[in-house]
């Protein structure tokens, strides 16, 4: 059990996926501009993460690694999850075309989400069994939802202010992250 | 095509359409492995081997019209399977001749199949010119995205550490150990530049500078456009 708290934790914050591992930048400057974009984007990484890591493992345990094609983890992974995303926007959008409205634009970017993918290979490289990989799985795309929202809050503020000309758009954005990271980096001190 | 057009689209990706600088894509590699010069040069070679390979395969698929009918409607999958074929070669070859390399850059050598910049250059320009073109184009993007990580990565590792790994690997041994001039100086290195914090500050500082260059640009461009009128 601690174990596996230890993994949440050190997953949320102080291996942030964004702030510390680097994946998922493309969105996080992207999207992160507004606090309803950055919430939509995020809780559809939080659904895609969970099934992908799901399915991923799922597929490297049983069929690969009994069949000794582990080498093959990549391009499999990224197809599984280029067709689970697929499949989700068709299921959505038959279901719950409200949250298809919500979500829907963000699905077909998530495919190139670099998140998804290193979470799938993390969870295998790191030889996680399966309650391992549920709680990593789940903790890395939530510590992503959690900085995405503050972030879009202060870029929210930040729309306001005057920012020297040079600086305007990404690089403060980048200046904001790099402050954030700061914060979340003294999460280490904790365990 | 002739010799100067070709030099064109090759030198396109180092400064006029920078792949990370101006068009600020690939961020995700470029902020976590540039800690180290030689992390930029092994991630800037993967990257050259497999741009210029699958702009090759993209262009070529997509060049004679009836395979281009039958592969326009479903060429995002195909495209990512040339891809991934690409980057399992990489990884496997990496693995097998520079082990070290590898292990540093870890989940960043698999994940080179999501990379924008790969994905943004099949789409953009690989889809629509011929063969030939597009690998001149890839290899000018991919040196260009080399010269942009290898640029962060100079800055990240002589403030943060004071040195300069250019290439380990194997028999090679070139470090180049500036902390004298720290010494000198009587300051010790900014460790947090090798940190991801650094990453993010080096970055959003370099993007600054090159803003500032452009607004400065801009601002000498208008008044001569104003007397002209």
């Amino acid at each position: 059990m601690t174990n596996l708290l230890t993994i949440a934790f050190t997953a949320f914050f102080i291996e942030n996926v964004l702030l510390y591992q680097f994946l998922g930048i493309c969105s996080f400057i992207g999207v992160g501009k507004q606090r309803k974009t950055s919430l939509g984007m995020g809780l559809a990484v939080v659904v895609v993460i969970i099934l992908a890591g799901m399915s991923t493992w799922a597929i490297y345990r049983f069929v690969m690694e009994p069949l000794d094609i582990g080498y093959m983890k990549t391009i499999v992974f990224i197809l599984v999850i280029a067709a689970l995303v697929q499949m989700m926007e068709t299921i959505i959008k038959k279901l719950s075309p409200a949250l298809y409205k919500a979500l829907g634009i963000y699905l077909p970017l998530i495919t190139t989400n670099c998140a998804v993918l290193g979470v799938a290979i993390t969870n295998i490289t790191k030889d996680y069994d399966f309650a391992e990989m549920l709680v990593y799985s789940a903790a890395i795309p939530l510590g992503y939802l959690f900085v995405m929202y503050i972030y879009a809050i202060i870029r929210e503020k930040l729309e306001l202010n005057p920012v020297p000309k040079a600086f305007k758009g990404t690089p403060i954005a980048m200046i904001v992250a790099a402050i954030l990271a700061i914060i979340f980096s003294r999460f280490g001190g904790l365990i | 095509m002739n010799l100067k057009e070709a030099r064109d689209n090759f030198l396109k990706g180092f400064i006029k359409e920078n792949p990370l600088f101006v068009t600020v894509l690939g961020t995700c590699p470029a902020l976590a492995i540039t800690t180290k010069v030689e992390n930029a040069l092994g991630m800037g070679l993967a990257l050259l081997f497999v741009l210029v390979l699958s702009n090759l395969l993209v262009s070529l698929v997509t060049f004679r019209p009836k395979i281009r009918a039958l592969v326009m409607p479903v060429r995002i999958p195909v495209y990512i399977v040339l891809i991934a074929t690409l980057v399992v070669i990489t990884e496997m070859v990496m693995e097998a001749f520079l082990q070290p390399l590898y292990v540093t850059l870890g989940v960043f050598i698999p994940l080179i199949v999501v990379n924008c910049i790969i994905f943004g250059r099949a789409e953009a320009y690989a889809s629509d010119h011929k063969p030939v073109e597009s690998m001149i184009d890839g290899a000018g993007m991919a040196l260009g995205f080399t010269m942009s990580i290898v640029i962060m990565s100079i800055f990240r590792e002589l403030i943060g550490a004071g040195t300069l790994t250019i290439w380990t690997q194997g028999e090679a041994d070139v470090v180049l150990d500036l902390r004298f001039i720290f010494d000198f100086l009587g300051i010790t290195p900014i460790d947090m530049f090798q940190k991801p914090v650094g990453a993010f500050v080096t970055f959003g500082l370099i993007l600054a500078v090159i803003a500032a260059a452009q607004n400065a640009k801009a601002a000498q461009a208008q008044p001569a456009a104003e007397v002209k009128k």
